[in-house]
């Protein structure tokens, strides 16, 4: 680095700080050779750069339902999930921007007994909203709520494996599970786990104190909800207040991003993101995230059953003209892997499936097959252009020998009717935080979730050894031969990994996105300042 | 008994009657639709579990008749029930206090729209039968019949282009709530009220020609012309009051519909009316909201017809005064 350079970074570190005045940046700037234009957009980089606090965010959500509740175990969709990452909710674990698990209200955490048993301290002096303090016994409610025998939690699937939490003293929590997992805490971080008061071993969610950094000020169910700054945040947290705003059409969550009624829009439309990629002020929010769109066969249907059929089926699908088409090229093709590249322990199994029709026909020959006629349940429930995708699928097939009838399935009810019951469907699956998560939660042979009913017996030991695993070369090791089996025998076919999309206005300042989730991985109200 | 008064009496028995059947309707409807609320709400998160436990703490593990009965016994006192949205807390989420907020700012909207739109097509509809195959006439029945012809949301988006994103006079966005002022909602709910009026000006504008033109035929009209009445003092004075029966059903038609049927208005514009809480409601299947909807729809529907028949009788002297 130059002396000039260095100069240059020290006065943008001082306007971040506040230190330096545009006025005084910018005759700086320019008595050292810069001009004008570039010295300008040197200080409005620098002015993002540093945190401060003040401003009122303002968030166009794609998502919201008049039937939303404040009920912790009823968060699903992208409206409420940040309720519980970063607005009145504050959970024992976060996930930081490398996807690590750090203490968030836990102060620290630490395995025992081959990760049978995990010790979390809870951090001391936290508050809530109405100025209450949080203890161990409110922790050890929160958990028993989600996983008690009444629940309707989704996520007592999560913590299934959990045999029992316990206080320990005032600010200890045991938790005791029924075989070792060395990811626990990362289970943690679900939205639905944030901490709330309790009274009686019952927690009380109805007002929606919570100790997260924002105060519940209104909530009007499938419209909006206002939060004013928790002055007693246990972190830092930048924004006076926010504003959630539920605009479920596209069009109009474009035109409230346009005329600059929101600052942050999700969902973007893709076919028209290069018109609002080149709006004034914005950034184009785009982060390849963890989240893909899959095609679940059932293995022990005819004729899926045959594992040449199924790798037939996977070299006939043109995953790629699958992004292009239905995903505009925000995304990346899928490998039959439901690990993305960038998550710890991914591997890129090989041989990696692409268009190759002669292939296909030479697999479907090899199970003594010709022409294969096969149904193909979809809809726009599954993921967004659910039905085209399908459609795209049939006609890259047709190359192969295979011929997929396209059935159309409506979208109410789709979970409940078609997805694990037809032999071969469209699903999709969010962010989850680790491999053990995706291994277990559709492919492991008891998986509630198994949507492929595929049943290989070295693939489950090796999910359960692996989890228990601390040594990590081992671990890693164990994991790439799961994926490998996955990718080679497994019914799922990973169709394409889609970034999340949006709009973000260079008024407001961040850091690093998190890649598990949408919003910043439910972080950005906690996380993001006005600039 | 006055002609009036029976037929008020008359209608609202009737209009009870409807309910009832409309409430039947509905409920069985709901119930043969797949999936329910648990599924709905848990999404890909619904185990058999996680499902039971939720319809328990809901009460749906009970048969079908039992929660009927329950529930329209519940309206018979005037209790609507509570929404499934609020179960498991001790704040429930009570259906009166759900719609109330809504049906207000539906309500608000109709209103509006209907200040500006019936006076105005009333005014077009009357010039047009006045200057009837003139170019004015030509250019208000092209133009109102392209806007009618013209999807909702394609007015809506272009209306929100020009009037929100280029010259910036009104907000992209209604959101309105509980706390917004009066002036502010008026402010905000001003391009859905334009779009709305675009949409239902022809309807009503054309009628009131037609019934117009169609008077003028008669022999009075001829009359009137015949003794020197000016063509504008017969048509205001001699034709209108005549016509006033097929011109109050158009508006009370019309007015219906902007209580019902501008679910797609309030979604480009994210009106908080009570389209998009039905059509949220009947997607989770949250049976007490839906039912008490579809009641006030119903409900809307009956008066409006009833007054425009009350109207009918009144203006003319030959029902309302019967040998």
């Amino acid at each position: 680095m130059t002396e000039f350079e260095m100069k240059m970074k020290s006065a943008q570190k001082a306007v971040g700080l506040g230190k330096l005045s545009r006025r005084d940046f910018m005759q700086f700037a320019i008595a050292s050779g810069v001009t004008i234009s570039a010295a300008s957009i040197m200080f409005a980089q620098a002015a993002r750069a540093e945190p401060k606090k003040g401003g009122v965010f303002k968030a166009g959500i794609g998502h919201g339902q008049t039937t939303d509740s404040l009920d912790p175990a009823t968060w699903s969709n992208g409206f409420t999930f940040g309720w519980g990452k970063s607005v009145m909710g504050a959970p024992l674990v976060q996930v930081n921007q490398k996807n690590e698990p750090v203490p968030h209200v836990a102060e620290s955490f630490e395995p025992a007994d081959g990760a049978k048993k995990w010790i979390f301290k809870i951090r001391k002096g936290i508050t809530y909203h109405d100025g209450k303090t949080l203890t161990a016994d409110d922790v050890v409610a929160t958990i028993n709520y989600h996983i008690g025998p009444d629940s309707k939690s989704p996520a007592k699937g999560v913590l299934s494996n959990v045999v029992s939490v316990k206080a320990d003293g005032p600010d200890t929590v045991v938790f005791e599970l029924n075989g070792g997992n060395a990811d626990f805490p990362f289970l943690l971080t679900d939205y639905h786990l944030s901490i709330y008061p309790s009274e009686g071993g019952k927690i009380m969610w109805e007002k929606g104190i919570g100790a997260g950094p924002y105060v519940l000020k209104s909530f009007e169910p499938g419209v909006k909800l206002v939060a004013d700054r928790n002055p007693n945040y246990f972190k830092e947290t930048y924004f006076d207040g926010i504003e959630l705003l539920s605009i479920i059409d596209v069009a109009a969550r474009t035109n409230a991003y346009l005329s600059g009624e929101v600052h942050f829009i999700d969902r973007a439309d893709l076919k028209t993101i290069d018109m609002l990629k080149s709006a004034p002020e914005t950034e184009l929010y785009n982060v390849s995230g963890f989240a893909h769109y899959t095609a679940p066969m059932h293995c022990d249907a005819k004729p899926f059953d045959d594992v040449n059929v199924r790798q037939a089926i996977k070299y006939a699908i043109n995953r790629q003209d699958l992004v292009d088409k239905i995903l505009f090229g925000y995304g990346s093709p899928g490998n039959d892997n439901p690990l993305s590249p960038s998550m710890k322990y991914a591997i890129n199994a090989e041989p990696v499936y692409s268009y190759d029709p002669e292939k296909a026909k030479s697999l479907l020959k090899k199970a003594g097959l010709e022409n294969i006629k096969v149904d193909l349940s979809a809809s726009d429930a599954a993921f967004p252009g659910g039905v085209d995708a399908a459609l795209l699928m049939a006609d890259h097939a047709k190359a192969a020998g295979i011929e997929i009838n396209v059935v159309r399935e409506p979208n109410d009810s789709y979970w409940d009717n078609v997805w694990l019951k037809k032999p071969w469907s469209l699903c999709y699956w969010g962010g989850r935080p680790t491999a053990d998560a995706f291994l277990s939660i559709s492919l492991a042979a008891d998986a509630a979730w198994n949507d492929t009913n595929w049943k290989n017996p070295r693939f489950n030991e090796l999910v359960v050894a692996a989890r228990a695993e601390t040594d990590e070369a081992k671990r890693q090791a164990m994991y790439a031969e799961a994926q490998q089996l996955v990718h080679d025998d497994g019914g799922q076919v990973v169709l394409m990994f889609n970034n999340y999309v949006g709009a973000l206005s260079t008024k407001i300042g961040h850091n690093e996105f998190n890649t598990d989730y949408d919003h910043d991985g439910g972080y950005m109200y906690e996380r993001w300042w006005m600039a | 008994m006055h002609p009036v008064l029976r037929t008020v009496l008359q209608r609202l028995g009737l209009g009870v009657l409807t309910l009832i059947v409309v409430s039947v309707v509905i409920f069985s409807s709901l119930e043969l639709l797949p999936g329910g609320y648990a599924e709905n709400i848990l999404g890909q998160g619904a185990t058999p579990e996680t499902v039971a436990n939720f319809k328990k703490e809901l009460g749906l593990d009970r048969p079908a008749y039992v929660r009927y009965f329950e529930w329209i016994g519940g309206v018979a006192q005037g209790d609507f029930g509570a929404s499934y949205s609020g179960v498991g807390g001790t704040n429930k989420r009570e259906v009166a206090h759900v719609i109330a907020p809504r049906l207000y700012n539906t309500f608000f909207l109709a209103i509006l729209t209907a200040i500006i739109a019936v006076p105005l097509s009333l005014f077009l509809g009357v010039m047009a039968a006045l200057y009837r195959n003139s170019w004015y006439d030509r250019i208000v029945n092209a133009v109102t019949l392209t806007t009618i012809a013209a999807p909702e949301f394609l007015i809506a988006y272009l209306l929100m282009l020009l009037f929100a994103l280029k010259w910036k006079w009104f907000p992209s966005l209604s959101t309105v709530g509980e706390t917004t002022p009066f002036f502010e909602h008026l402010y905000r709910a001003a391009l859905p009220a334009i779009t709305l009026t675009l949409v239902i000006v022809a309807h009503m504008m054309r009628m009131t020609r037609a019934a117009l033109i169609n008077l003028l035929a008669s022999p009075y009209m001829e009359m009137a012309k015949l003794k020197g009445v000016p063509a504008r003092e017969a048509i205001v004075k001699h034709a209108l009051p005549n016509a006033w029966a097929p011109i109050a059903t158009v508006v009370a038609f019309n007015l219906a519909y902007l209580v019902v049927g501008v679910v797609i208005v309030e979604v480009v514009y994210v009106y908080p009316g009570i389209g998009q809480l039905m059509v949220d409601s009947v997607s989770s299947r949250d049976m007490p909201v839906v039912q008490a909807c579809a009641l006030i729809f119903a409900a809307t529907y009956i008066l409006l017809n009833l007054s425009a028949d009350v109207v009918s009788i009144i203006t003319n002297p030959r029902l309302l005064h019967p040998k």
